[in-house]
C-alpha cells in the first residue's frame, strides 16, 4: 500500500497506477463527441456546403454520395444543417444544465448547510418540484414568453433544476459532517473557508459524472420541445427543429426525420456513455 | 453430504482431550502471483486451543477461511493434507462444505455487525445452521435459539430473538454469532479476531465463552493479533509474518521465553505489560545509549481545566439522555492524562467539549485558565491553534483531495507563525514529517496510499503544526496493530519529551492508557468513577468498576 516516490517521478507512478482500460464504447464515444465539438466550433471544416444554401432544382432528395443526409424541400443539404445546427443545439444542452446547476447549487447548498426549519421549506418544495413534470412546466414558460433559445434554456433548466437539487442537497448533508470538515474547524480555519475548500469541492466531486449525463438529456429534451413546435423556429439549423421542419414530409421523405433523430441519438448517447466512464472512474478514485 | 456423514460417524468417535482433530500439513494459498501463505503446517487437537498470531498481511484470516472453504474464487489452495478426523479437507466441491460448515467447523467473525443479516431476526440468524442441517423443527429450533443464546450470556434470550442485528450492543451481537456457530455444536471452532471490535469487559465474557467450550471437549483456533487474549485462551501458539510460521510451540513457552525477536518485539509491544517511560519498541543495539530526558511537569499551570462539566442529549424518543455527568479534571503543562472508559462512557464526548466542537449543557472548559467554552465560535477561532487533535481513524480527517504536503502546509497557516513563503512552508512541512518518522519523499503521497501508521504519524505532524500546547488524542492506536501501536506511543511520548506538549489521551484499551498516561480518569456511564495517579488506579484500584475493567483485562501471566 505505500507507495514511496521521488518528488519528480510520483506523477509518472500515478499515471501508471492508474489502469486506462479503454473499452470500444468509451473509445467511439469519445470520437462522437470529438466530431461533435469540431461541428460546433469548426463547422466548415466538416462541409463545405453552407446551411441555408437553397437549391430549388434539388429539393426532397434521398441519401446519396453527394448528400449523405439528403436534402430539404428547399433544396438545402440536411448534412450540412445538421452539423451547423450542432453549436446552437449543444448551446441549449450546456446553457440548460448549466442553469440547473446553478439553481441546484444554491437551493442544495442553502438548505444542507442552513438546516432545520430552511431546510424543511427547501427539502419540501424540492420534493413538489421534482413531482411535477418538465414538459408542462416548459409548456407554461413558452406560452408565457414564446419560443426561443433561451426560453428552450430556461425552461429545460428549471425543469431539471429540482433533480440535481435533491442530490446536491444529500451530498452537503453528507460531507457536512465528515470528520475532514471537524478537523479543518478544529484547526480553526473560517467556516466560509471550510465551506470553500473542503465543503464545496468534495461534494460537488461525484456530481461532475451528473452533470455530463445531463448535457445529453437536456439535448433531447430541447429536441423535443422544437418537435412539437414550442423550441427553435424552423429555418434556424437547431436539430430540433430541423425536425419539426421534417414532420410534414415524414411519408415521403423519411430522411428528414431519421438523419437528424439519429443524430440526436447518438450524441446524446455518446455524451451519457463518457459520463457513465467519468462517474465510474471518479467513484474508484474516491473511496 | 454422504462424505460428511461417514465423517461425522468417525467424529463421535473422536472425544479424550489431546487427541488430534486437524491436521495441516504444508498449506499453501496465492492469489493470483501472490502467495500469501507459505506452507504452514498444524495439527490442532481436542479440548485445546490453537492460536495463530500476526499482524495485518500475515496470512493468518486466509489460514483460517482456508478451514472452511471460504478463501473465494480466485484463490488456489494447495495443501499436502487437510485432515478433519478422516475427512479431506482439501477436496470438497462447494456443494459438500456447506454440509461441512456449521455442522463440523464453526466460524466465527470479527465484525458481527456486518455478519449479521441486519434485515432478519437474531433468532432467525441462529437457526439459519439449524435449518440448513435439517435440525428439528421450527417450534424446536426457536427453542433452541433462545437456549443457545442463553448458553453465551446474553440476559433475556427469549427477547432477544425478536429483536434485529442493529437494536443490540456490539458484545450481545458478538455472542448471537458465535451462538449461530456453535449452535450444530461443531467440534471444532474457528474464530477469527473474535474479540478485536469489544470492550475489555465484554471480551472477557466472550472469551470466557470460548474457554468453556474448549473444557467441553471441543476444539478451538483462535487468530488474533493481539498476544494478552491469545495468553488467556491458547495452548499452542503459531506465531506467522508475511505467510510464513516463525515460530510455533506450546503458549508458555512462545510468550515467555520466545525464540524469535520478531516474536519479542511483538511481545514487547503490547503497552500494558510495559509502565511509562519504557520504549515499547526496542532501539536498535547501535543507539541503546539515547535515554529520554522529560520536560518537567508544571503543576502551578494547569493548560486546561474542566469545570463539572454536564452534556444532556435529547433522543429522537424526546427522553434527556445524561451523557457527561459533573466531569472535573485539569491536566497541567507537559502531562498526560488518561481517560478510560468503555463505549457509552462519554469520554469521546468529553473530548468534543474540551476542543469546544460542542458546547456543554453546564459546567465549562477553560483554556488557560481563560474561558474556552463560554467563548463564541469568533473569539474562540484565534484560540484554536493552542490546542490540537487527532483522531482514531486519521484517512477520513483528511480532505480526499488532498496530498500529505498540503494538509500539513495548511494547518501550519493556522498557527502563531505562519510561513511567509511557499518555500518556507515547504521546509517547515518537510521538518515536521522528520520529526513524525516520515519525510520529504512523503510531501507528494496521497493519504490514502500510505499504511495505517504513515497516515496516523501524518496526523500527528498535523496536530503539532500550528505548535499548541494541548493535543486531544481520540483512541489514536485503536485501530492499529500491535506493533505500529507501539511505534506511534513511543512518538508520542518522544514528541512530549522534546517539545512539553500535553495529552489529553482519550482510549478504551486499559494498557495502552497505563503506558502513556501520568493520571488517569477511569469514566463510567457519563461520570467520573475513579482518578489518580496512573500507577495506583493501576495497581490499586478502589472503585469495584476499576476492578472489574483491571481483572477483564487479559495479561501475558495468564499463559
Amino acid at each position: 500500500m505505500t507507495t514511496v516516490a521521488v518528488p519528480g517521478a510520483s506523477a509518472l507512478a500515478r499515471l501508471r497506477d492508474v489502469r486506462f482500460r479503454i473499452r470500444p464504447g468509451t473509445a467511439v464515444s469519445s470520437l462522437i463527441v470529438l466530431v461533435l465539438l469540431v461541428a460546433v466550433i469548426a463547422p466548415s471544416v466538416l462541409t463545405h456546403r453552407s446551411p441555408t444554401a437553397i437549391d430549388l432544382e434539388h429539393t426532397l432528395l434521398p441519401p446519396s454520395l453527394s448528400h449523405p443526409f439528403g436534402t430539404d424541400d428547399a433544396g438545402r443539404d440536411l448534412y450540412t444543417r445538421v452539423v451547423y445546427g450542432a453549436r446552437e443545439s449543444l448551446g441549449i444542452g450546456l446553457g440548460a444544465t448549466a442553469l440547473a446547476m446553478g439553481i441546484a447549487i444554491i437551493l442544495g447548498f442553502t438548505g444542507g448547510l442552513a438546516g432545520g426549519i430552511v431546510d424543511t421549506v427547501i427539502a419540501r418544495v424540492l420534493e413538489v418540484a421534482f413531482a411535477f413534470p418538465v414538459l408542462l412546466l416548459a409548456l407554461l414558460l413558452i406560452a408565457i414568453r414564446g419560443p426561443s433559445v433561451t426560453t428552450v434554456i430556461v425552461a429545460v433548466g428549471i425543469g431539471s433544476a429540482p433533480g440535481y437539487a435533491r442530490m446536491v442537497r444529500g451530498q452537503v448533508l453528507a460531507v457536512r459532517n465528515a470528520d475532514y470538515v471537524t478537523a479543518a474547524g478544529a484547526l480553526g480555519h473560517r467556516r466560509s473557508a471550510v465551506i470553500r475548500r473542503h465543503l464545496f469541492p468534495n461534494a460537488m466531486r461525484p456530481l461532475v459524472a451528473v452533470i455530463t449525463l445531463g448535457i445529453g438529456q437536456s439535448i433531447v429534451w430541447a429536441s423535443g420541445l422544437a418537435f412539437l413546435g414550442l423550441g427553435v423556429a424552423p429555418p434556424s439549423p437547431e436539430w430540433g427543429a430541423l425536425l419539426s421542419a421534417g414532420r410534414m414530409y415524414i411519408t415521403t421523405s423519411w430522411w428528414l426525420e431519421i438523419m437528424p433523430g439519429m443524430v440526436i441519438v447518438l450524441v446524446a448517447l455518446a455524451v451519457t456513455s463518457l459520463g457513465r466512464t467519468m462517474q465510474h472512474q471518479l467513484e474508484g478514485a474516491a473511496r | 453430504m454422504t462424505a460428511a456423514a461417514e465423517a461425522t460417524k468417525e467424529l463421535t468417535n473422536v472425544t479424550a482431550t489431546g487427541t488430534p482433530l486437524l491436521h495441516v500439513e504444508n498449506l499453501r494459498v496465492s492469489f493470483g502471483d501472490a502467495e500469501v501463505v507459505k506452507g504452514i503446517s498444524f495439527t490442532t487437537r481436542v479440548g485445546r486451543c490453537l492460536a495463530i498470531v500476526g499482524e495485518s498481511g500475515s496470512g493468518k484470516s486466509v489460514t483460517a477461511r482456508t478451514l472452511v472453504g471460504l478463501t473465494g474464487p480466485n484463490s488456489l489452495v494447495r495443501a499436502d493434507r487437510i485432515d478433519l478426523a478422516g475427512l479431506d479437507l482439501t477436496r470438497q466441491s462447494e456443494r459438500s462444505w456447506r454440509a461441512i460448515r456449521g455442522r463440523e467447523i464453526g466460524f466465527i467473525l470479527q465484525d458481527a455487525l456486518v455478519s449479521l443479516d441486519q434485515l432478519r431476526l437474531v433468532g432467525d440468524e441462529i437457526t439459519e445452521p439449524l435449518k440448513l442441517h435439517g435440525w428439528g423443527t421450527r417450534a424446536s429450533r426457536r427453542e433452541r435459539a433462545v437456549e443457545l443464546l442463553g448458553s453465551v450470556g446474553v440476559p433475556e434470550p427469549e427477547v432477544k430473538v425478536r429483536q434485529r442485528p442493529y437494536e443490540l450492543s456490539g458484545g450481545l451481537r458478538q455472542r448471537a454469532l458465535i451462538a449461530s456457530a456453535i449452535a450444530l455444536d461443531p467440534k471444532l471452532v474457528v474464530a477469527d479476531e473474535p474479540t478485536t471490535a469489544l470492550d475489555v469487559t465484554i471480551q472477557a465474557q466472550v472469551l470466557d465463552l470460548l474457554a468453556e467450550s474448549k473444557v467441553r471437549g471441543r476444539s478451538i483456533i483462535l487468530i488474533s493479533h493481539d498476544l494478552s487474549v491469545v495468553a488467556r485462551l491458547a495452548d499452542e501458539v503459531i506465531v506467522m509474518r508475511g505467510g510464513e510460521v516463525l515460530e510455533q510451540g506450546p503458549a508458555h513457552q512462545v510468550l515467555h521465553q520466545p525464540r524469535h525477536e520478531y516474536t519479542q518485539a511483538l511481545l514487547d509491544a503490547i503497552p500494558s505489560e510495559h509502565t511509562r517511560g519504557v520504549r515499547l519498541v526496542r532501539p536498535a543495539a547501535a543507539d541503546s545509549a539515547v535515554r529520554r530526558t522529560r520536560q518537567p511537569i508544571d503543576r502551578d499551570s494547569p493548560v486546561l481545566e474542566a469545570r463539572h462539566l454536564t452534556k444532556v442529549f435529547r433522543g429522537p424518543d424526546k427522553v434527556d439522555r445524561t451523557v457527561v455527568d459533573d466531569v472535573s479534571f485539569e491536566l497541567l503543562a507537559g502531562e498526560t492524562l488518561g481517560i478510560v472508559g468503555e463505549s457509552g462512557s462519554g469520554k469521546t464526548t468529553t473530548a468534543r467539549i474540551a476542543l469546544a466542537l460542542l458546547q456543554p449543557t453546564s459546567g465549562e472548559m477553560l483554556l488557560h485558565r481563560q474561558q474556552w467554552s463560554a467563548l463564541s465560535p469568533a473569539q474562540r477561532r484565534p484560540l484554536r491553534k493552542r490546542i490540537g487533535v487527532i483522531y482514531q481513524d486519521p484517512l477520513s480527517s483528511f480532505d480526499p483531495r488532498w496530498p500529505t504536503g498540503r494538509i500539513i502546509t495548511d494547518a501550519l497557516r493556522t498557527g502563531s507563525r505562519p510561513p511567509s513563503s511557499g518555500a518556507e512552508a515547504r521546509t517547515r512541512a518537510v521538518r515536521l514529517l522528520e520529526q513524525v518518522g516520515l519525510g520529504e519523499r512523503h510531501l507528494d503521497s496521497a493519504p490514502l496510499r500510505l499504511s495505517g501508521g504513515q497516515r496516523q504519524r501524518v496526523a500527528i505532524a498535523r496536530a503539532l503544526a500550528p505548535e499548541p500546547e494541548v493535543i486531544v488524542c481520540d483512541e489514536p492506536v485503536s485501530a492499529l496493530d500491535v506493533s505500529i501501536q507501539a511505534q506511534v506511543l513511543d512518538l508520542l511520548t518522544d514528541l512530549q519529551d522534546e517539545l512539553g506538549v500535553s495529552y489529553l489521551f482519550i482510549s478504551h484499551d486499559l494498557g495502552v492508557i497505563h503506558h502513556v498516561s501520568d493520571r488517569i480518569l477511569v469514566m463510567k456511564e457519563g461520570r467520573v468513577v475513579e482518578s489518580g495517579a496512573a500507577d495506583d488506579v493501576f495497581e490499586r484500584p478502589r472503585d469495584p468498576y476499576t476492578q472489574r475493567l483491571l481483572t477483564a483485562l487479559p495479561r501475558l501471566a495468564q499463559a
